[in-house]
């Protein structure tokens, strides 16, 4: 005890006390402006008038007019739905493909293993581009539809990586062996023994590719002209970024207009934090699991 | 005698993949299923980038349609606009590389802080913006510099200054566009470093300490050289997507007074090839292969560089 605490004095010299405070002082200040605009927004979104809200937290006024101007707005919620959806399907597909791949390239007895490899590490690197890609799901006849956005991105080769390499290092080939013996066959063993031993892992690549469907927004512009069948991500982008509520509504009106603007004024920061709250809310216990995974990426790469 | 055992060997690796097979056909069922996604949505389109040497049309198909060769690269090459889209292209991608170390030095200062608390907290904390989605994202910033009731004129206007319209603003389009970035992406970055700052051995830092070296010193000749190879893979990785920015959050960052400055390739390519009233899709891709074959050429150079002078590279 005394020797440690001896130790620390020693380490502490005059150089480092500033180096420490210095650096105390930077991710203080990295923190609050973190911090301060994501709160900001929190509040302002219970600031239902239209008037200006000053630098302080705290609205003059609580009201929830903001959600329920969002809970008025019909798009909204087809929005969440659709998104919803797209996240649930697409992840399943997006787990299925990853763990169909993975799997077989984590068995050292699987003979052709670095020839599908290659395969995939080539399309890390080259991409026939946006149009070819297009024109393979126009062709396809996909456009417009749910398998537009869940298809052309169906597996990451990064996360399926990342899935094999924890394969590879945690199941021990004794098991396979011993199930073989036993007269265990492939799909058996993966089913029964691999997949439940790796739950921790299909929830960081599930986590992963389930964020990705939530947040997205480029593919379901290209590929899908139904506004009924828009992703939030879409609806948001319209009335927050491109400021038209509704295409149909078209008219000239000045004060139709001016409803309009005053609507979506009111509405815009409920809405960052009605279409943020999933992620959020989920933020604190997933973390952890997104860190995990870039470990086990930054490993690997 | 010699033919015979040939014909043997022939035989036997047949029945080998035969055998290989019949054992193991439910792992290549499975492997098929991914193979046959690849080749779809991968593969297939890498075969459609030769529309680019053809006037594509669609109901003839791709081998239909006649071949034009480099025609539409000469007409991007020569295109009015070519300049200003590569000048913004790397405008942004330079910037945004140059705050490639702030999420090093991050990563450093979190490394040295004693409070355990604390750092937690602002690692927690720091993490969180990377996922608010780009459409979110760009919202946020478009209210925060609104006008009339953005938190930066608010705050700019009650110093006493004038309210200033940003995104109307041509030269303040690059600093919005990165230094937002840096405040989304920050945190997220350094976890990788912050890992390889954890895998330091801690003898050299305790012999450091014995021959009295500062924090700083101690950064600069252990903590530093320890992580270089992290650091060389991911500026490699950064340096093969220098012409392709973000184009996601350039797109809808985009507003008719910031075009000049605010296009770049990736949007092009999609205004060009999806949203025009009559589709270019043989010019875009074009243009999209162009910047392809540039950030090859570039990863492919800063790897072989960064093979040569650190030893460390990605192959």
């Amino acid at each position: 005890m005394e020797l440690r605490k001896k130790s620390r004095a020693i380490r502490h010299t005059i150089g480092d006390r500033i180096f420490l405070t210095v650096d105390f002082i930077v991710l203080f200040l990295l923190l609050v402006i973190i911090v301060y605009p994501l709160l900001y927004i929190l509040f302002a979104s219970f600031n239902g008038q239209t008037t200006k809200m000053g630098l302080s937290l705290i609205p003059e006024k609580w009201s929830l007019q903001g959600y329920i101007a969002i809970f008025e707005y019909k798009y909204i919620w087809s929005g969440y739905l659709n998104t919803i959806v797209y996240t649930v399907v697409g992840t399943a597909i997006n787990l299925f493909v990853t763990i169909c791949c993975a799997y077989p390239l984590s068995r050292r007895d699987f003979k052709g293993r670095g020839v599908i490899m290659v395969l995939c590490m080539i399309t890390m690197y080259f991409s026939g581009g946006l149009i070819p890609t297009y024109l393979v799901v126009k062709n396809l006849g996909l456009l417009n539809s749910i398998w537009a956005i869940v298809l052309p991105n169906a597996m990451s080769v990064y996360n399926m990586i990342v899935m094999r390499t924890y394969f590879d290092n945690q199941i021990p080939e004794e098991l396979l062996e011993s199930a073989q013996l036993d007269g265990c066959g492939n799909i058996g063993f993966l089913r029964s023994i691999v997949l439940p031993l790796s739950v921790p892992i299909l929830a960081v690549v599930g986590l992963f590719y389930a964020v990705n469907h939530w947040n997205a927004y480029f593919n379901a512009m290209v590929y899908i002209t139904d506004r009924t069948k828009y992703p939030l991500q879409v609806i948001l982008r319209d009335i927050l970024i491109t400021n038209t509520l509704d295409p149909t509504e078209t008219s000239t009106d000045i004060i139709a207009q001016q409803g309009m603007e005053e609507r979506r004024n009111v509405m815009k920061y409920s809405l960052i934090i009605v279409a943020s709250l999933p992620v959020l809310v989920l933020y604190p216990f997933i973390q952890r699991y997104f860190v995990k995974g870039m470990m086990i990426g930054a490993l690997k790469g | 005698m010699k033919v015979k055992s040939v014909e043997k060997r022939k035989m036997s690796i047949w029945e080998g993949i035969c055998r290989e097979f019949k054992k193991n056909w439910s792992l290549y069922l499975l492997v098929s299923i991914p193979v046959i996604y690849l080749v779809i949505f991968r593969y297939v389109p890498m075969y459609g980038v030769q529309i680019a040497f053809r006037r594509y049309q669609p109901v003839r198909g791709i081998m239909g349609s006649p071949w034009v060769g480099l025609d539409y690269f000469k007409q991007f090459i020569t295109n009015h606009r070519f300049w200003s889209i590569i000048r913004n292209t790397l405008s942004i991608s330079l910037y945004t590389l140059a705050t490639f170390p702030l999420s090093i030095i991050l990563a450093v200062l979190l490394n040295y802080i004693p409070l355990r608390g604390f750092k937690k907290t602002v690692q927690l904390v720091s993490y969180a913006p990377h996922f608010i989605s780009t459409v979110v994202m760009v919202s946020i910033i478009l209210q925060f510099l609104d006008t009339r009731n953005g938190l930066i004129n608010i705050l700019i206007t009650s110093l006493g200054g004038e309210a200033v319209n940003f995104m109307a603003k041509e030269e303040m389009f690059y600093h919005i566009y990165v230094w937002s970035g840096v405040w989304q992406t920050i945190g997220y970055s350094s976890i990788i470093y912050i890992a390889a700052l954890a895998g330091v051995s801690p003898e050299l830092h305790e012999a450091a300490i014995m021959d009295g070296a500062t924090i700083l010193k101690r950064v600069w000749h252990i903590d530093l050289p320890c992580i270089l190879p992290t650091v060389m893979i991911m500026f490699i990785m950064q340096c093969g997507t220098v012409m392709s920015v973000g184009y996601e959050k350039v797109f809808l960052m985009q507003n008719d007074l910031n075009l000049a400055v605010s296009e770049v390739i990736d949007t092009y390519v999609y205004k060009q090839g999806l949203t025009a009233s009559m589709p270019k899709y043989s010019y875009s891709t074009a243009v999209g292969l162009f910047v392809s074959i540039i950030n090859s050429s570039l990863l492919i150079f800063v790897n072989w560089a960064a093979k040569k002078f650190s030893g460390s590279s990605l192959w």
